[in-house]
């Protein structure tokens, strides 16, 4: 839901980053207002998920340039624990398996680290109970995953789903969800497409991460914007979607050669 | 700051136990001879049957080699640089706390270990061993009301002469290996455990051994005797202060199970390691074994070993008893430049006989750690079983986790597994983590903790909750 009004809540200018040395950011602008979704779409390689891990602080990659405001705070200068505690949520295309640590007890520690930053009571084991047992309505996921360790032997799907029930739980003020929709199958996509749409509200903010049509027939988008070689290219309404699906992605080859033979980098805006 | 660097940070955690307490201490010569061995035997006034196993022990050693085989490396230990008595100067054990010097006492209160009547814990007896003396005992009388003994064996030497020389030396022989032998020829207190035919005993055990001499080695002893159908849980604790001088500790503690008796031992060893760089630390070479010697008679080991800037240390059990049980549960974390080669031996005598063996290995810093086992199934042992799981963790990219296992079998009907593992805590588990909420150090602290469960879960309740402190402790640190 687009409203001029609504408060910005994150704010991405001209942001470069690098990992080891190799550039991959070249210069990303991005507002996100509050109530809004955002899809961003592009092929393999973009610079896609290095976008979400710079906003989520992962340490292999190194800011070089621009700024990330949330709520009008410097984000990049906070721990990655901290830019969770306060409302930053990434929800990764590659969730990693963590033997030995007890999903249940994980989520509660997340939950409870998000909570006292809001300056909620921390949940005992039985509060907490409840209301797992109540979010796991969302994504219709088995109680019994909360027994094993967190991610371990889960197929792909249920990665997935477990990556949305942590979003449940931590009520994210911008949720960044990679590619969440690849590598399920119809059922688990509209589950996880519906669990989405149930939390998004007027004063939260998602931003989509996909590079297919499908999983924006289930979440519409407000905008949709084109990466490219760790750019936005293009910027529009959930119509320029359906013309990446329609014209694939070689007409954004042409026009980012085209681009730097002319050593711009702005984004071109559609109507 | 990469998260490898902050990881490393984390693991380096200040020692808390390495104050030193200021008391007199009556200390004899540096060196060992055999003037040594008779003056620390009459110190203690000891029956000529001791002396006599301390001078064949001596003798035993002094034609014996230090092992060479383990995988860690230091510099030649000079025996004569040692110091192989020292006790807090006041005489002889106190009849009551209230004479105990204070001193001695806030040292222990420091350490966590009350002993005085108002705040000793309610359900554990404690003999506390300070060098080379144990100055207190609590619950001894009410131990006895159940026919159990608990004291410092230097007592026992004095009240249950008939006992020590029935058992003294019958699990670890004098000559077992060079370590024992030295301990057998200088060793200076330690506690002694009785539990007569079917008693269960009443409260759990615990020794805390505390080095405090810079010069001294600590050479203790412990024997637990469980006879037919008793049983008893017993743990011992170490710490000792930080000095930039290795210290030696070599102990033997044996342990021997009746028909049908129980005896279950946890270990805390937190001596200290040395600091980052490898100077100064514990040399802990440690011989521990369990007699199964009656019929369905059950011995279990589990160690939480967190020290030590070399530890040397494989608490076995010899399963002679037919339906004889033998378990060893591990958790060794080795930082900095600590070295750790531990491990068991399972020695399969008994028929249907079983053994489990569990090991979780986390290597951190520059550390080397081991695990080294030995599964033998002699050849009477038809429808003998052992379970072995050997993990390593491993916590940055310059530390070192090895397995050993061997296994002999002369027996065609028995069964041996074995699994092993080693994983890495990687910056993307971490990421995960910490993106959820959860800072650097309690994410470290619950991946260890997770990877130790099924060690910690064998812990005595009490303790349980303490050695995850510990090793949340031990990996702790200055998150910049
Ligand atoms: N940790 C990394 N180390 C080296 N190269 C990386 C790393 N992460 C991403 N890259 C490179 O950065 C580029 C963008 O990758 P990525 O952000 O994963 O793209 P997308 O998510 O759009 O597919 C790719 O060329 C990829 O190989
Ligand atoms: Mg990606």
């Amino acid at each position: 839901m687009i409203r001029s009004d609504a408060p910005v809540l994150l704010e991405i200018r001209d942001l470069q980053a690098r990992v080891e040395d190799k550039a991959i950011l070249k210069g990303v602008n991005l507002t996100v207002r509050a109530g809004e979704i955002h899809a961003v779409m592009g092929r393999n390689g973009s610079g896609k998920s290095t976008l979400s891990k710079v906003l989520a602080g992962h340490p292999a990659y190194t800011v070089t340039g621009g700024s990330v405001t949330y709520r009008g705070d410097n984000l990049l200068e906070l721990d990655p624990e901290q830019r969770a505690r306060i409302g930053v949520f990434l929800g990764f295309q590659y969730p990693v398996e963590i033997p030995g640590v007890s999903n249940l007890e994980f989520l509660r520690v997340a939950t409870n680290a998000r909570r006292g930053e809001k300056g909620e009571e921390e949940l005992d084991t039985f509060a907490f109970e409840d209301l797992v047992r109540e979010r796991l309505k969302v994504v219709q996921m088995d109680p019994a995953f909360l027994e094993r360790s967190v991610n371990e032997g889960f197929s792909g799907g249920e990665k997935k789903r477990n990556e949305i029930l942590q979003m449940a739980l931590l009520e994210p003020v911008v949720a960044i969800l990679d590619e969440t929709d690849s590598g399920l199958d119809i059922d688990a996509l509209r589950i996880v497409a519906g669990g989405v749409n149930q939390l998004a509200g007027p004063d939260n903010a998602t931003l989509l991460i996909t590079h297919y049509q499908r999983l924006l027939d289930a979440i519409t988008p407000d905008y949709v914007h084109v990466m490219a070689a760790g750019r936005i290219l293009r910027t529009g309404g959930k119509e320029l979607a359906l013309e990446l699906e329609q014209r694939g992605y070689d007409w954004v080859d042409e026009e980012l050669a085209a681009l730097e033979a002319a050593g711009d980098r702005t984004p071109v805006e559609v109507g | 700051m990469s998260s490898a660097q902050a990881v490393g940070d984390l693991v380096s955690q200040p020692y808390k136990y390495g104050f030193v307490t200021d008391i007199e201490t009556e200390k004899i010569a540096k060196g060992l001879s055999e003037d040594v061995v008779r003056l620390i035997s009459s110190k203690k006034q000891e029956p000529d049957f001791l002396l006599d196993f301390r001078l064949r022990a001596y003798r035993q050693w002094l034609q014996m080699q230090e092992p060479d085989w383990a995988s860690l490396g230091y510099p030649p230990i000079d025996y004569q640089n040692i110091i192989y008595y020292a006790a807090p100067k006041q005489q002889a054990k106190k009849a009551s706390l209230d004479e105990v010097d204070p001193k001695l006492l806030e040292t222990f209160d420091k350490l966590g270990i009350p002993l005085s009547e108002q705040k000793r814990l309610s359900n554990v007896a404690v003999d506390a061993v300070f060098d080379s003396v144990s100055i207190a005992t609590t619950y001894k009388e009410k131990l006895a009301e159940h026919g159990v003994i608990f004291c410092s064996i230097s007592e026992a030497v004095k009240e249950h002469p008939e006992l020590i020389e029935r058992y003294l030396g019958t699990v670890v022989a004098s000559n077992d290996n060079y370590f024992a032998a030295l301990n057998s020829a200088v060793f200076s207190d330690g506690s002694f455990v009785f539990i007569p035919k079917g008693v269960d005993c009443p409260m759990e055990l615990s020794t805390y051994f505390r080095i405090n001499s810079g010069d001294t080695g600590q050479f203790e002893r412990t024997l637990i005797v469980a006879e037919e159908g008793a049983s008893v849980s017993y743990l011992e604790g170490c710490t000792a202060p930080m000095f930039d001088t290795n210290q030696l500790h070599a102990a033997v503690v044996e342990l021997v199970a009746l028909d049908d008796a129980s005896i279950k031992y946890s270990t805390v060893q937190n001596w200290y390691a040395g600091d980052e760089n490898g100077v100064g630390g514990i040399y802990n070479f440690v011989t521990k074994r369990g007699h199964c010697r009656g019929d369905r008679s059950h011995i279990s080991w589990t160690q939480v070993e967190t020290g030590s800037a070399i530890t040397w240390k494989y608490p076995s059990c010899v399963l002679q008893g037919a339906d004889s049980v033998g378990e060893f549960y591990s958790v060794a974390l080795t930082n900095n430049c600590q070295q750790a080669d531990t491990g068991t031996k399972m020695i399969h005598v008994g028929p249907r006989s079983r053994s489990t063996i569990v090991s979780k290995g986390i290597s951190a810093g520059r550390s080397s750690n081991s695990y080294r086992g030995l599964v033998q199934i002699g050849p009477k042992a038809v429808g003998a079983r052992n379970y072995s799981q050997c993990d390593s963790m491993l916590i940055g990219d310059r530390a070192a986790a090895n397995t050993y296992p061997y296994i002999r079998s002369q027996q065609p009907q028995s069964a041996v597994e074995h699994e092993a593992s080693t994983c890495r805590i990687s910056e993307d588990q971490l990421f995960y983590l910490q993106s959820r909420g959860i800072g650097l150090e309690e994410a470290v602290s619950m991946m260890v903790s997770g990877f130790c469960r099924d060690v910690f879960n064998q812990l005595p309740m009490e303790f349980a909750a303490e050695a995850d402190k510990l090793l949340a402790l031990k990996l702790e640190g200055s998150v910049g």
